[in-house]
């Protein structure tokens, strides 16, 4: 960890030279045989992985038309050569987009197309190898799945869904990362990724109210369990006691308490993180969703609200519906669907951001600020990759990048954008999303870091910003970790409704 | 010489449609099981269409991406399309007024349809980038669109053919009438590299052309809180527990 050096900021951001082999290795830890067996994956690479891993491909091939399509349409353009934050951070050429697609895209050809068949060297086409078995594990998990190169691919090609599908292959032959399938298999036994117990977060709980008691002198609830309760509130674990993701969870109780909306977390279902998308595996992202699901259900919730989570969100806006019926519109005869979807309250999109509810409550003058309490800050706002390329908020295209910005311009005085070819839809991953949070992983997670890096040193030097406020929980641990490392303050990083929390007034109109 | 370019041509454009048939079958047939339009997408279907039309026909990807790329792409595909156009008039009896139309255009596209192919060849060949993400094939698929622009461009400019007598083979060719083909070497090294583009086009990168109407980051309305999506075989799951 200590012997990490951030790479050094590009005086203009011009497109670095190729590197080969700079992060050649071994990859993330495997997954050990007693997480992998929890999950139903074989223990350990099994003999015929060969065979597994070309059936379990083709399978993937008649399941996924992304996968499909994007196989067969790569024209090697180049649009994306230069876009990806870990190319531009390592260097190493496996990690533009298109070489990443191709470690997969080759092994495709060889065993699924006629030219690769007959002539494997004119297209580019190898036999599955150990190496390239190995060489996947390597750099699949050198992808944060955060969707930026699809913005700019002539074809929309997303290489997160070849990283899924690549990472599905991997785990189904026994050779899986170890981060992802042991957090999976927290939220299969304990209910979340931190593997803390109900007893547990009961006890967090009244230790937050008590705080914000002797911090405001008022009575903020923080309800678990409550059946009929209005909003069951699905936030990502790490608010329940990381920094400074505590600050933004009692933001959203002070904006419910403020509200006087009644609401409720639940202790078997505590986990708004949803890991089964990092390793796309279906079954897997199908089964953590359904936890929300059962306790929406089991406590009577008219309404469903997401915390300050980024792939999360994702999951939740776009997946939820599909996989758990937490949403609107299902056919009338579509009987799972329907169970959950006459008990939800429709005046409101379901699921809601916590953002999204947060700002219709500004709209409607429900909530009041005192602004200057947040005048110590000069904030700018990362859009987090996977809000900003995978969901929207507020029913309409870019929602998702209108609605946070509205609320910390409505809780504070000064706010100031970064570069706009960073921003909005041509954001840069923090550098640790995607399932690669992970200690074994700093030095791919500090070189990813340096895209954004670069712009918020601008505006720290020009503007004097001292904020970056983000709303999703990985980016908050990720940037909390890598910013010293590039000469920031630690504490710099912090949640929207941390703003929202300094400034809302309470008790008072 | 004739009856074997008939063979030739009858060959070609059966690989070519059954083969881009069977792949756009393949397509269709592939459920997309999440919705993963690339945000901020429309939320309807009129705002796809647009969309969709926009990367069609102005690159709109592209050109966020890199100008370079975008300028030389856009210039080879709007020439090609252009002369695509212009040599209908071999297999229109009468032309069409379009066709008659474009004629003067056409001409000119196919200089700067070689043009564009030697641009991005140049940046094929000179960007370290795009060098290294580079195959053979990828090269050959702009040498074969190289060499037919220029055959092409030399009969119209250098050695001019007997554009009569093509026409007459052609609409022979369509009605099951053979005609025979003017003997001219330019004529056959362009027409055989027609035919190899005809019948590589389903098991190559040039299935990018209908692969784009079947991308789900762009052709996906950006619904999902309002509508349920799922497909067949994610539905049966729900039975089973």
């Amino acid at each position: 960890m200590a012997d990490i050096v951030a790479p050094a900021y590009r005086v203009f951001p011009i497109i670095p030279a190729l590197k080969p082999g700079a992060m050649e290795g071994k990859g993330p830890y495997v997954s050990g045989e007693k997480m992998n067996e929890a999950l139903g994956f074989p223990g350990k690479l099994v003999d015929d992985w060969h065979d597994k891993a070309i059936a379990k491909m083709g399978d993937l091939l008649g399941k996924y038309r992304s996968l499909k399509v994007y196989m067969d349409s790569c024209v090697h353009c180049g649009a994306c050569s230069d876009k990806c934050h870990y190319f531009i951070g390592t260097q190493d050429p496996k990690n533009m987009p298109v070489a990443r697609q191709d470690l997969m895209r080759s092994v495709y050809r060889r065993y699924f197309t006629l030219p690769g068949k007959l002539f494997p060297k004119l297209v580019g086409a190898r036999d599955l190898t150990r190496e390239v078995l190995d060489e996947w594990h390597n750099y699949f998990h050198q992808c944060s799945e955060c969707r930026r190169c699809s913005v700019f691919c002539p074809y929309g090609i997303d290489t997160a869904e070849v990283t899924m599908a690549a990472r599905d292959i991997l785990d189904s032959v026994g050779y899986g990362q170890k981060y992802d399938i042991e957090i999976i298999g927290k939220v299969h036994k304990i209910g979340n990724n931190l593997g803390l117990p109900g007893p547990a977060l009961i006890d967090t709980m009244e230790g937050l109210e008590e705080d914000v008691k002797e911090d405001t002198g008022i009575d903020v609830r923080f309800p678990i369990d409550v059946k009929g309760a209005e909003v069951l509130l699905i936030t990502p674990s790490a608010d329940f006691f990381a920094e400074p993701h505590i600050d933004s969870l009692i933001g959203y109780a002070k904006v419910f308490h403020a509200t006087g909306t009644s609401w409720t977390l639940s202790s078997m279902s505590s986990e708004a993180a949803n890991f089964g998308m990092f390793i796309g595996n279906y079954e897997q992202l199908r089964k953590v969703a359904l936890r929300i699901r059962q306790a929406a259900l089991e406590l009577g919730v008219k309404r469903i609200v997401v915390g300050e989570c980024g792939h999360a969100w994702r999951v939740a806006y776009s997946f939820w519906n599909t996989l758990s019926g937490v949403g609107d519109g299902a056919d009338p005869d579509d009987k799972f669907a329907q169970m959950l979807q006459k008990q939800l309250d429709h005046r409101y999109r379901q699921p809601t951001h916590i953002c999204e509810f947060t700002w219709d409550m500004i709209e409607r003058g429900a909530l009041s600020f005192n602004k200057e309490a947040n005048d110590k800050h000069i904030i700018t706002f990362h859009d987090s990759c996977n809000v900003a390329r995978g969901s929207s908020m507020g029913g309409y295209p870019g929602g998702q990048f209108d609605i946070p910005r509205n609320i910390i311009k409505s809780v504070a005085n000064h706010y100031v954008e970064m570069d706009p070819s960073t921003t909005h839809e041509k954001t840069f991953c923090c550098g640790g999303g995607g399932g690669l949070l992970t200690d074994d992983l700093m030095e791919l997670r500090v070189k990813g870091a340096l895209p954004r890096m670069e712009v918020l040193k601008q505006v720290a030097d020009e503007h004097g910003v001292n904020f970056l406020a983000v709303i999703c929980a990985i980016c908050k641990t990720q940037f909390s970790k890598v910013m010293p490392i590039y000469g920031f303050d630690r504490k710099m990083v912090g949640g929207v409704h941390q703003l929202v929390s300094n400034a809302i007034r309470l008790g008072e109109k | 010489m004739s009856t074997f370019f008939a063979i030739l041509f009858y060959f070609a454009t059966l690989v070519f449609v059954v083969g881009t048939f069977y792949r756009i079958g393949v397509y269709t047939r592939t459920p997309a099981p999440l919705k993963i339009p690339t945000t901020p997408a429309p939320t309807t279907t009129g705002g796809v269409v647009l969309r969709m039309m926009r990367e069609v026909f102005l690159f709109e990807s592209l050109f966020k991406a890199n100008l370079w790329t975008w300028g030389l792409g856009w210039l080879f595909h709007a020439s090609l399309a252009l002369v695509l156009l212009r040599h209908l008039r071999y297999f229109t009896e009468p032309v069409w007024p379009l066709v008659a139309l474009i004629q003067p255009f056409g001409m000119y596209a196919g200089i700067t349809m070689v043009l564009g192919v030697a641009g991005l060849w140049a940046r094929r060949i000179f960007v370290e980038r795009i060098r290294y993400i580079s195959t053979p094939s990828d090269h050959l698929m702009l040498a074969l669109f190289l060499a037919i622009g220029l055959s092409g461009l030399m009969m119209r400019f250098v050695v001019h053919g007997d554009v009569i007598a093509v026409k007459g083979f052609m609409l022979g060719l369509m009605h099951f009438d053979l005609q025979p083909l003017p003997s001219s070497i330019g004529l056959y090294v362009h027409l055989s590299l027609v035919a190899v583009l005809l019948m590589i086009f389903p098991i190559s990168k040039l299935l990018h052309a209908p692969g784009l109407f079947f991308s789900p980051s762009r052709n996906q309305v950006d619904n999902p809180r309002e509508k349920r999506h799922i497909a067949a075989w994610a539905k049966r799951m729900e039975s089973e527990n």
